[in-house]
């Protein structure tokens, strides 16, 4: 039947699209984080050209200005490490889900804790960048490539952030007696959700700020 | 369905407690409505104190700063603490009862809404304590920047702002995901009352809308706080930017307040007609249509700023394109009177004047569609004549329709009718002499916004005119507040169905029993109660097995605070944010461990 009765909270019960609520709840909002991003993404484009228009460094690339060359203060191979350690996050995500969906504890357990631990990798290698940047002479206020670059990519670390501190508590959780319960597969996946936007969120700053000239 | 069998003892709640920790989205609407309409008589406090400062030349009751405040507080309050919780508080109250459902999706995430929403009403409301935001309610830089308003009321703004729309976000995810799940067996999308897809093109609009303005807040609030130069020109950065952010949301938001007005109108017409409403399919789906196109005429407020004469001609193109749905929508309610047999109810007065006023107002929007008549309508009264059109004539008469409709349902008490008559006619000839002749004051060139005016400008008599409608205005206000007193004190009275009316809520008893509805229904048709009546189809029974509440909550309060704090933190030292975010994270925690079985 097409449309099952609803019930009134959530839960793994029947829904009139048979997606569970938290799910959708989860598919939905990811969706609003879109235009949060694309917002910031937005922004940063604005100013791109202006900043080299009004030649106060640092760059985010080489730049000529009267003759002189200017450095660009992107570091390419190191930010690719970091993207690709963020990555990985993603597979061991993947076997968390499969863990808890096939009632494999142990693996979930394990996929959780090196989801975590490749996050805070990737979190440590942007504190080292944004300080690198600090001692180059860009901060916030320098210049609005300064303004824009920290002000996104900030915030996409505060979101890996937020995804470290929820698996964390999931996997906090799952030590408990009943662990994380009945839904168990239900909750890591939705968690998984969150993780993999936040990575590919990071796939296209990647793209548009270091790659793309 | 007056009576009701077999219904499982319930213990109902009472006291102030329970009306913290409720997560009954009946309560919850209950508290939104009270909230916005509170909101709504502060508003229009602020409203009558310009008007007494504008009814003759060179007024001295309101210095020029406090004028500021006034009227940026003045649109704050309106839009996001008045229409906004007041559509909420429908939304709420209504949506589970109109799709069949027992509850929202998430019920303490509700509440969590509701607590959020009442913080960042406080702290923007609060700030007349301090400094009240001056910049307008779009706020433009750089008059907001440090330089220029270096006081505490930018910042209330922003901070407020922040956690209303958090509030929001929160609510329209609720409704989103309640709205596709919840459904009853039978209720198709294309059999959901009009009110119910209104409230979901609303969710999805404010879902993407607000964002951009997050993101624009959060640059402001870094211009502000931390240095940075986002909306500085003098330091690279761009004025412009701020009004292309804000309006991106903006107008999506000002249909995010017409749409559930819409809705109820599209309520109440059919019923009080005796007939389905003409054209759903068109009605659905110029809805949706306007809430695709919402998107893209942002800068239409932006003609004067000196854009290429392509966007301009692009922008003015997509605006008059808006219009046809907006129009298709009007016929259609037209249509549905049409050979109806009509009763006049005040809450059928509410929806016939809707049509009326909002087309005014939409007309006048179509006139300023256009770029060289906007160049001449920008920033002057005629745009503040357009928006109240719109805003009074169509969202707040749409609100009022709702309230004489739905009140049996709600308390099972009638509104009075010949109270209801006296503040309908106030109300509309109020509303007519305060803003119609403001289209003239601004075609004479009076700008929005001043606080004062010299005499030899020709503007005293309209003014005066208007301020005088203001006060109608207030009057009738009396006369529904009296009405509602003299209601409430009345023994309830209300039948299940006492308009005859065909949607759902109207299936249970009024006011609903906590459990909402003793057996779910099944739905056969757009207008179930009309087609079980003619097809002498029994209201379906309850089966005596046991129905599931989620229990009360005291965490979504808990982290409303945190939250308010966090904000708070923000507007004065850093360790209340500290504190505020250490309550937010420990009631996220318990939130999470609290068993809901
Ligand atoms: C037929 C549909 C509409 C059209 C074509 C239209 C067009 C416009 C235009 C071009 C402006 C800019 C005027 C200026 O600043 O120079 C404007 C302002 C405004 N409109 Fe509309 N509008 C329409 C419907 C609505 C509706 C339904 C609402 C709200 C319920 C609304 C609320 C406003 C508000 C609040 C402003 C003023 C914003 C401000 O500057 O503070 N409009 N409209
Ligand atoms: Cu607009």
């Amino acid at each position: 039947m097409a449309h099952a009765p609803a019930v009134a909270h959530g839960g793994a019960h029947v829904t009139s699209t048979g997606t569970e609520n938290r799910k959708l709840l989860m598919w939905i909002f990811l969706g609003s984080e879109c235009l949060f991003f694309g917002s910031l993404i937005a922004t940063y484009l604005v100013f791109k050209h202006q900043v080299i228009e009004r030649g106060i460094g640092p760059f985010p690339i080489d730049v000529t200005i009267d003759g002189k060359v200017e450095h660009g203060i992107f570091d390419i191979p190191l930010t690719s490490t970091s993207t690709f350690v963020l990555l990985m996050s993603s597979v061991t995500m993947v076997l968390a889900v499969y863990g808890a969906h096939q009632h494999r504890l142990k693996m979930m357990k394990l996929g959780l804790l090196s989801t975590m631990l490749l996050g805070l990798v990737f979190l440590g290698f942007q504190v080292y960048e944004f300080r690198t940047f600090g001692h180059e002479g860009l901060n916030l206020t320098t210049n609005m490539f300064g303004a824009t670059f920290f002000l996104l990519t900030g915030f996409h670390g505060t979101h890996v952030g937020v995804g470290v501190l929820y698996l964390g508590s999931l996997l906090a959780a799952s030590f408990r007696r009943n662990g994380l319960g009945r839904e168990t597969g239900e909750h890591v996946e939705i968690a998984g959700l969150y993780w993999h936007f936040v990575d590919i969120v990071w796939i296209v700053i990647f793209t548009v700020l270091y790659l793309i000239p | 369905m007056a009576t009701i069998a077999g219904t499982l003892a319930q213990p109902t709640q009472s006291g102030v407690w329970s009306w913290i920790t409720t997560v009954d989205h009946k309560r919850i609407g209950v508290l939104y409505g009270v909230t916005g309409f509170s909101f709504f008589l502060w508003g229009g406090v602020l409203a009558l104190l310009m008007r007494t400062q504008l009814a003759v030349p060179n007024g001295t009751v309101i210095e020029s700063d406090r004028f500021s405040q006034l009227f940026t507080m003045h649109a704050l309050t309106m839009i996001f603490l008045a229409i906004m919780p007041m559509g909420a508080g429908f939304f709420n109250y209504m949506i589970p009862l109109m799709i069949g459902a027992r509850d929202v999706a998430f019920p303490r995430l509700n509440a969590l809404s509701y607590w959020t929403f009442l913080g960042g009403a406080m702290i923007l409301s609060l700030s007349f304590l301090f400094e009240a935001p001056g910049g307008g309610w779009f706020n433009y830089a750089p008059l907001s920047e440090r330089p220029y308003s270096d006081g505490l009321g930018i910042d209330f703004y922003v901070v407020g702002l922040l956690t209303l729309g958090l509030s929001s976000l929160m609510a329209a995810l609720n409704f989103a995901v309640t709205i596709i799940n919840l459904r009853a067996p039978g209720m198709t999308m294309m059999r959901m009352p009009v009110f119910v897809w209104m409230t979901f093109v609303i969710s999805i609009l404010l879902i993407l809308a607000l964002p951009p303005l997050t993101v624009g807040l959060i640059q402001l609030l870094f211009d502000r706080q931390f240095g940075t130069h986002f909306f500085i020109a003098t330091e690279g950065g761009d004025p412009l930017l701020w009004q292309h952010i804000f309006w991106i949301f903006g107008h999506p938001e000002v249909y995010i307040l017409i749409l559930p007005a819409m809705g109820i109108v599209s309520e109440v017409l059919p019923t009080f007609s005796r007939k389905p409403l003409f054209g759903y399919p068109a009605i659905v789906f110029s809805g949706i249509a306007i809430g695709v196109l919402s998107w893209v005429v942002w800068s239409h407020h932006m003609f004067t700023t000196g854009m290429g004469s392509v966007p301009r001609a692009v922008f003015a193109v997509n605006t008059m394109i808006i219009g046809v749905p907006t129009g298709i929508k009007v016929f259609n309610w037209l249509a549905t009177l049409y050979g109806g047999s009509i009763r006049f109810t005040t809450a059928m007065y509410f929806a016939v004047a809707f049509i009326a006023t909002f087309t005014i107002g939409g007309i006048s929007g179509v006139m300023h569609a256009s770029p060289p008549v906007d160049s001449q309508h920008q920033d002057t009264y005629f745009v503040v004549a357009h928006l109240h059109y719109v805003l009074f004539g169509g969202a707040i008469m749409g609100i009022f329709s709702g309230i004489y409709y739905w009140f049996p349902k709600m308390t099972g008490r009638f509104l009075g009718e010949t109270l209801g008559r006296w503040h309908f006619w106030l109300l509309f000839i109020g509303m007519q002499m305060t803003f119609f002749p403001m289209h003239f004051l601004g075609i004479a060139g009076m700008p929005r916004r001043i606080y004062t005016y010299d005499d030899g400008l020709d503007w005293g008599f309209w003014n005066m005119f208007a301020t005088i409608g203001s006060y109608v205005l207030a009057v009738s206000l009396l006369f529904f507040i009296w009405n509602f007193f003299r209601s409430m004190r009345r023994e309830p009275s209300a039948p299940a169905n006492p308009w005859d009316a065909p949607t759902l809520e109207w299936g249970t008893s009024s006011p609903p029993p906590e459990h909402d509805f003793d057996a779910i229904y099944t739905v056969r048709s757009r207008e179930p109660l009309w087609y079980d009546r003619d097809h002498g189809i029994a209201a379906p029974v309850a089966t005596g097995e046991h129905i599931h509440l989620p229990p009360p909550s005291y965490y979504p309060i808990l982290i409303a605070i945190g939250i308010t704090l966090l904000g708070v933190g923000a507007l004065s030292h850093l360790a209340i944010s500290a504190l505020g975010g250490v309550i937010a994270f420990y009631g996220v925690w318990g939130w999470a461990l609290e068993p809901t079985d």
